[in-house]
This record gives structure tokens, C-alpha cells and sequence, in this order.
């Protein structure tokens, strides 16, 4: 069953184009990323997706329902981490997550005191004293902190350090396992590969792409370096083959993913004498699709 | 070593004057207009000896004295000792708010946002940040000086002399610098700039109440607060100079202590640990209407003693009124003619109708916080969370609605509690609540319109304090001026019936509430409707 289901959501700011027929499914207990470079339209999307600002068209629905119309009701089963935490500088992180949970209604204190312990963080210190990664912690103690059914994380790790990154993995794992889904949104590619089930790329307000990290691999080319006995003969000339460079330790090139096979047989007639094969990189995917739709990053 | 640690002070210095190159105009401009132009009215305020000399009267009042100083010269209340009782202490306190908010801007909010540390990375002195910022506001305060004291001498006022004037800008300018070594010490104490601001004005405040305190009972804590002691330099009467001198000198010292501890400091730490808050929030912080008053606190309870305060000040006045009121034609102007009624009557109808406008700022301000904390991102967070767009904006209704309620109240028991000690004759309570509640329904009308402003139109939520200032302008000024009767029925102020000079109309009052509750409405119903944050 998809937990948040959006189908051609467009959002316009007077001439502007913000979202140009969004489409999306984030299914039961699935990890799903959600990435493009900033200003493509992701935080606009979950915006949406929260009901704080109106679709012009199309539809979000979670679970079901309604995503503007049902606010309240879906948003105690869903907890968000905003992308930039603005919080209160007068009121402590201890009082804003408190105050975060009980506005969410369901939490548990062993839990919550839990988070605050293994994220690190000082919860009596005004929230004007902390730095951008405290301020997301606070957020992530929060969300986390909440029996939600639903996770909606806008770039939350940009601030985290790698011992809390860790964590926050963690915290995700223990969430999925748990059979709760996750939209995490992204530019850390590293990240979304990680721990995404699915990806989504979005570009100038359209999505691009969507699938597995399997299939989008297969979309694109695969990194191989190759030493043989005797030199290859035609590679260049060969179906799928690109950016053919002669280095030392043998020669490095790109394969079309569905061409690899044939490559290689013709590769194994000049004696290989080491083969390493590399999948593409969701950076390699990311700069791909983004050539291919004639995008600038 | 103490060259080394001020190096770079200059260049310092002329940076900050860059970065305040319309802060500091505008200050200057401000104070010294403020002066001058309030003193220069006086002549044609109290044409006559026998006025200043009722005015006098009024001044000896120990209500009024708590509030604004000492009186001097009673007995030949020239203009010069008019202005010296009357403007000093306010622009006084004008000049060290001024100084407590550049010398925090320059030194502990600079280092809190870590600007001070790129500063200290270059070939820079350890002393050169606060000594440039000192340097440029002493420069400031000299010129706040000598630009009142000539701008005053100026006016061409028989009793407004050179050395009055040149002593009362030097005041001003003495007791700048005095605030701004204050300050710079307690930028040196706090971890952050909140701290130090607020310990800044906390000792401002507690100066102007130590004074207060003395001026009315005790000359040696008088002279203990640097407010008091300023205001012994009787300026126009007998023009002394030592309270200056010892101000400088206290300014000297606390400066020094200030240079002390920063070059003994490490940077970002300060003597006060910031002291550590709840970790876990109360019972009341976990609702919007909880947050909605924990975030205004402060707020909330300053406007209301504030407005106390204004209530009792009106009411004060009321112990020689009526021979006042004969011989003030202006007082008369202002006042339309109600037969059977005393004038101490009419003009109570007015100043209420004036304080319930004063009640619409704080009301008006505690529901456009929502606006703000819209504009900081602060509200997607909320609304995230199982909260509807109703009931926050409800929540911030229902806190704008109790204060209005609530701060009429303490203004008219303000007023009631001054008037009633000053007066033979004193009003009723009843008289004055009814008098004074009466008026709620207006005020519910500027919220309503600014919960529609909020709703349908957030850009344009500043409209409701033009409207606030209009109506305080047609309502106060509208007799005096002789504007046209429709210029006035375009403020809902103008239709609530001035108890107790007119009769109760309960039309009137019943119309403005049932718009306030349509305009709410409407804008709760827009508010559902619309994005958020854009």
C-alpha cells in the first residue's frame, strides 16, 4: 500500500513553475530519496506534502487521504525535519522538543531521553546558543522521539558530524525495521545510497527519473579498468563504449550497462591479466541525467 | 605590549563608522531633534508667567516627580528650568538606550556570530575591537553633546543660556558614555549578547527606579543611581558641574574593568556562565496557546506594568486640574464644550479614549507575532505537527483578546488608584472601569482587522499601525485641529460613547464587537486558505 502517493502535483508563484507535474509513491517500510540540487522543487514538494502551502493541481494523498484537507489528523502519524531548523532562541532544546512531541501527540520519554543521549546533545541550552548541527539534532530527537508512521526528512544530516551521521542511520534502520517509511531528501548522495529502497531525481521542478538504484544503474554506464596481454584491437569502435583512456596500469573506460557483455567477450580475446568493474555511482547517475536533460548543476 | 594590544584601533573604528553610516545619523538626528524641538515648543505651550508657574505645581506632585525628576527653580520655573525638569531624565535615557545598543552590536553580538574572530586572525589587537567600538561611541556622544547644546542655545530662548545648554548636552553625553562602559563591562561578563543586552537595560531600568525611589524620599540614593546624580547638575538653575565630572569618572573606572577582562578572556567565553535552562518543558509549553504566551512573556508583562504606569501618570495630574484647566485655552480647545459636566469629568472621557488607542498596540502586537514568526520560518515546524491553522491562529487571538481586557484594566485601576490620591473628590472605581471597558469593543475591532490583515494579506499587516496612529490623531487632535466630523467616524474609537460624560449606547458597542467578530472570521477563514511562509 503507498503510504504518500502524489500524482501530477504542480505548484505555481505567479509566472513561475515551482513544481511542473510532480509524481510519486513512497510505499509501506520503504526507505525512499528523494535528491536534486537545491532549487529543484524538493523542499517545495514536502511543503506540499505537509499542507502549509496549496497544490494548484494534482494530488497527495497519505495514507489515503487527503494531504491538505486532513492536516491535523495524518500529521500525528507523520514527523518532519525541516531543512533549515529555526527555532526559538529563547527556549532551550530540551522545552522545543517537548513542546514538538506533545504538539505531535503520541511519545515516549524513555525513548526521547534515549535520542537526546546517543545524538549528544545539551538540552538545557537556549536554542540562540546552538550551531546549525545542534539545531538539527534538536529536530531529529524530536521527530525520531514521535511514534510516526511516516518520516519526512529534508536535508537533515547537512549540518551532522560523521559520529552523528552514523547515528542518524542508525535512527533510520531501527525506523524501517520497524516498518515505518521514510522520505528522505538529499543531496548527500553518499547518503540516499546508502540507505534509500528507492530514488527520485528532480529537475527545475519535473521529475527525471525514478526506480531502484538497480535500475538506474542500468541506464547508465558502467566504470571499467582493464590490463590485457596484448593491446585490444577496435575498442573504441565497439557498441557502448565511451571516454576510452590509456593510462599505465591498463586501460579505463565506460560500457553502456546493457552493452557490457558483449564487451567484455570481445575484451577476453586479448588475454586479460586483471578486470575490475565499478557500478556507477548515484553522483555518476546524478551527473548523467542531469547532461542528459541538457541541465546545469 | 598595550600598543600591540590596540593595534588596528583606527582602522576599527572608521569600519564600524562604515557599517553605522545611517545608524548613527538617525540617532544623532533623532535626540538632538527631540530636544530642540520639544524645548522650542514650550513658549507657546505656557505663553504666560502664571501658567509655568501652575505647571510648577503640577510638577511638585511626588507622582510626577518619581517619574520625571526633581523640580528645580520652582519659584522662577523659567523655560530653561521647565526644560531641565521636564526633558532632561527622558533624553538622558534616550542617549544610553542608544549607547547600550551600539556598544552590544559591536562587541559581544559581533563575537556571538563570530565575526570577531575573523577580526582576531588578522594582525589585530586583542583590545582593538572594544576600543574602537568605545572610541567611535564616546565620538558619537561628544557629538550628541555639543549638537543639543548649540541646537538648544540656538532657539534664542531668554532663560535658555550657552552654559545651561552646553551643560545640559554634556549631561547627555556624560551619562552616554558612562551607559556605554556599562555595557562594554557586561559584553565582557555574558556568553551572549541576549545576556549582556538584557542586563544592560535591566541595570537602566534599575537606575531610573533607584532614582525614582530617591528623588521622592532619598537624596543620597538619588545621587547613587547615574540617572539621579546626572539630574543634580540643576541645569539652567544653578548649572553644576560635578556630577558630570563624577560620571566620567565612573566611566573611566568601569571602562578599564571592561578593557581588564577582555584582555584576561578568552574569545566567545565570559565570566557569567550562561546559566543553563529546563531540559524538559512545563505542563503549560505544549499547546500552541502555551507556546504563543511563553513567547511573549516578557512582552506581555512589561506592556501591561507599562501601561499601568501610563494610567497612573494621567491620573496624577489630577491634583490641581481644575485651576489648570482655567488657564489653559489649548486644554480648552481639546475638549468639546458637554455642559454639567467639570472639566477634570471631560478630560478623563479623553485620556481614556487615549489610553484604550495605547492598549491597541500591545494587543495588536501580541497577534501579529504570529506574522513574524511566520517570516522566521518558525511556523512550519508547528504546523507540521498535529496542529490546525485555526487553532494557532485562535491561540494567538485569545492571548491578543485577555490582554486587551487585562491591560485596560491595570490602565484604568492605574489611573483610578493616581487620580483618587490626588484628588479631594475622587471617581469611583465602578466609574472608571465602566469608563474605561467601554472601549474594548474598538480595540477588538484593530484586532479583528489585523487577524484579516493576517489572513488574506500578511505583507500589509504594518497597515493596522497607520490605522492605530490615525486614530489616535483624529480622536486626541481631532477637536483641537477643528477636523471634520467624517475624517473621525472612520475610527471605530469615535463611536465607543466617552463615559462618564456621554450616555452608555449600547448600539454602538454592540455594532463594533459583532465587526471585530466578522473581520475575525474572515481572516481565521483566509488564514485556513493560504500558504504559508511565502
Amino acid at each position: 500500500m503507498a503510504v504518500l502517493e502524489i500524482r501530477n502535483l504542480v505548484k505555481r508563484y505567479g509566472n513561475f513553475t515551482a513544481l511542473d507535474g510532480i509524481d510519486l509513491e513512497v510505499k509501506q517500510g520503504e526507505v525512499y530519496g528523494f535528491i536534486g540540487p537545491n532549487g529543484a522543487g524538493k523542499t517545495t514538494t514536502i511543503r506540499v506534502v505537509l499542507g502549509i502551502l496549496r497544490a494548484d493541481a494534482g494530488e497527495v494523498r497519505i495514507f489515503g487521504k487527503d494531504a491538505w484537507r486532513h492536516a491535523v489528523e495524518l500529521h500525528k502519524r507523520i514527523a518532519y525535519v525541516p531543512g533549515d531548523v529555526n527555532l526559538w532562541p529563547n527556549l532551550t532544546g530540551g522545552e522545543v522538543i517537548d513542546l514538538f512531541v506533545r504538539l505531535r501527540g503520541k511519545s515516549s520519554a524513555a525513548r526521547r531521553d534515549e535520542l537526546v543521549r546517543r545524538f549528544d546533545l545539551d538540552t538545557s541550552k537556549k536554542c540562540g546558543t546552538y550551531s546549525k548541527g545542534n539545531r538539527q539534532k534538536v529536530a531529529l530527537v524530536a521527530a525520531f522521539a514521535s511514534d510516526a508512521d511516516l518520516y519526512i526528512l529534508d536535508e537533515p544530516t547537512s549540518g551532522l558530524d560523521p559520529l552523528m551521521e552514523r547515528v542518524f542511520q542508525e535512527c533510520i534502520a531501527e525506523v524501517k525495521a520497524a516498518g515505518k517509511s521514510v522520505l528522505l531528501s538529499s543531496h548527500i548522495l553518499s547518503e540516499v545510497e546508502r540507505l534509500c529502497d528507492r530514488v527520485s531525481i528532480i529537475r527545475q521542478g519535473k521529475i527525471i527519473e525514478t526506480g531502484t538504484l538497480e535500475d538506474l544503474r542500468h541506464l547508465t554506464r558502467t566504470n571499467v579498468r582493464v590490463q590485457t596481454s596484448r593491446p585490444i584491437e577496435g575498442l573504441r569502435e565497439l557498441k557502448g563504449v565511451h571516454n576510452v583512456v590509456e593510462t599505465e596500469r591498463g586501460v579505463t573506460f565506460q560500457v553502456d550497462t546493457d552493452e557490457l557483455g558483449s564487451v567484455i567477450s570481445h575484451v577476453s580475446r586479448f588475454g586479460i591479466l586483471d578486470l575490475q568493474s565499478a557500478p556507477p555511482t548515484l553522483e555518476d547517475l546524478f551527473m548523467h541525467h542531469y547532461k542528459n536533460a541538457g541541465g546545469e548543476l | 605590549m598595550l600598543r600591540d594590544a590596540f593595534r588596528g584601533t583606527t582602522q576599527l573604528a572608521r569600519f564600524i563608522l562604515r557599517r553605522d553610516r545611517v545608524q548613527l545619523p538617525v540617532w544623532l538626528v533623532a535626540i538632538v531633534a527631540l530636544t530642540v524641538g520639544v524645548t522650542a515648543s514650550f513658549p507657546s505651550l505656557y505663553p504666560t508667567p502664571e501658567e509655568r508657574a501652575i505647571m510648577a505645581v503640577t510638577m511638585e506632585n511626588p507622582a510626577v516627580v518619581a517619574m520625571i525628576g526633581p523640580i528645580y527653580g520652582v519659584d522662577d520655573y523659567t523655560y530653561g528650568a521647565m526644560t531641565g525638569n521636564q526633558m532632561l531624565l527622558f533624553m538622558v535615557t534616550a542617549v544610553a538606550v542608544m549607547n547600550i545598543l551600539l556598544v552590544i552590536r559591536h562587541t559581544r553580538s559581533d563575537e556571538e556570530h563570530g565575526r570577531i574572530e575573523v577580526i582576531r586572525s588578522l594582525p589585530v589587537g586583542r583590545l582593538a575591537g572594544l576600543g574602537a567600538t568605545l572610541l567611535v561611541v564616546g565620538l558619537a556622544n561628544v557629538a550628541v553633546a555639543l549638537l543639543t547644546g548649540l541646537g538648544l542655545f540656538a532657539l534664542g530662548i531668554e532663560s535658555i543660556d550657552f552654559a545651561g545648554s552646553m551643560l545640559f548636552g554634556v549631561a547627555m553625553g556624560a551619562t552616554g558614555i558612562a551607559f556605554a562602559a556599562v555595557t562594554a563591562l557586561f559584553a565582557q561578563l555574558t556568553e551572549t549578547s541576549r545576556g549582556a543586552t538584557g542586563l544592560s537595560f535591566a541595570a537602566l531600568g534599575l537606575a531610573y527606579l533607584v532614582r525614582a525611589v530617591g528623588d521622592v524620599s532619598s537624596e543620597t540614593l538619588a545621587r547613587l543611581s547615574p540617572l539621579g546624580l546626572i539630574l543634580r547638575t540643576e541645569v539652567y538653575v544653578r548649572n553644576l558641574w560635578w556630577p558630570v565630572w563624577v560620571t566620567l569618572g565612573v566611566a573611566a573606572v568601569v571602562a578599564g574593568l571592561a578593557f581588564y577582562l577582555n584582555a584576561v578572556r578568552d574569545l566567545g567565553a565570559g565570566f557569567l556562565r550562561a546559566r543553563p535552562g529546563r531540559e524538559h518543558a512545563t505542563k503549560f509549553l505544549g499547546t500552541p496557546f502555551g507556546l504563543a504566551a511563553r513567547l511573549q512573556r516578557t512582552s506581555f508583562i512589561a506592556w501591561a506594568v507599562a501601561l499601568f504606569v501610563l494610567g497612573a501618570a494621567y491620573g496624577s495630574v489630577f491634583g490641581d486640574l481644575d485651576a489648570f484647566f482655567e488657564s489653559s485655552e489649548m486644554i480648552k480647545m481639546m475638549l468639546p464644550e458637554a455642559a454639567g459636566f467639570s472639566l477634570g469629568e471631560q478630560f478623563t472621557a479623553l485620556v481614556l479614549a487615549v489610553m484604550a488607542m495605547f492598549t491597541a498596540v500591545p494587543v495588536a502586537l501580541l497577534l501579529l507575532k504570529l506574522g513574524s514568526e511566520e517570516r522566521a520560518w518558525r511556523v512550519d515546524t508547528v504546523l507540521a505537527a498535529a496542529v490546525s491553522r485555526r487553532r494557532l491562529l485562535l491561540s494567538y487571538v485569545t492571548l491578543a483578546f485577555l490582554a486587551s481586557v487585562l491591560m485596560q484594566g491595570l490602565c484604568g485601576l492605574g489611573f483610578w488608584l493616581a487620580s483618587s490620591a490626588a484628588m479631594e473628590e475622587p471617581f469611583g472605581l465602578g466609574q472608571i472601569a465602566a469608563a474605561s471597558f467601554v472601549y474594548l469593543p474598538a480595540i477588538w475591532v484593530m484586532l479583528g482587522l489585523a487577524v484579516l490583515l493576517l489572513g488574506w494579506w500578511p505583507k500589509g499587516t504594518g497597515l493596522i499601525w497607520l490605522y492605530i496612529v490615525y486614530s489616535f490623531f483624529v480622536v486626541y487632535l481631532g477637536d483641537l485641529l477643528r477636523l471634520p466630523d467624517g475624517m473621525k467616524r472612520v475610527t471605530p474609537f469615535s463611536h465607543v460613547p466617552q463615559l462618564p460624560v456621554d450616555a452608555m449606547e449600547w448600539g454602538a458597542v454592540a455594532v463594533l464587537t459583532l465587526l471585530a467578530l466578522v473581520a475575525t472570521a474572515l481572516g481565521v477563514a483566509g488564514y485556513r486558505r493560504r500558504d504559508i511562509g511565502v
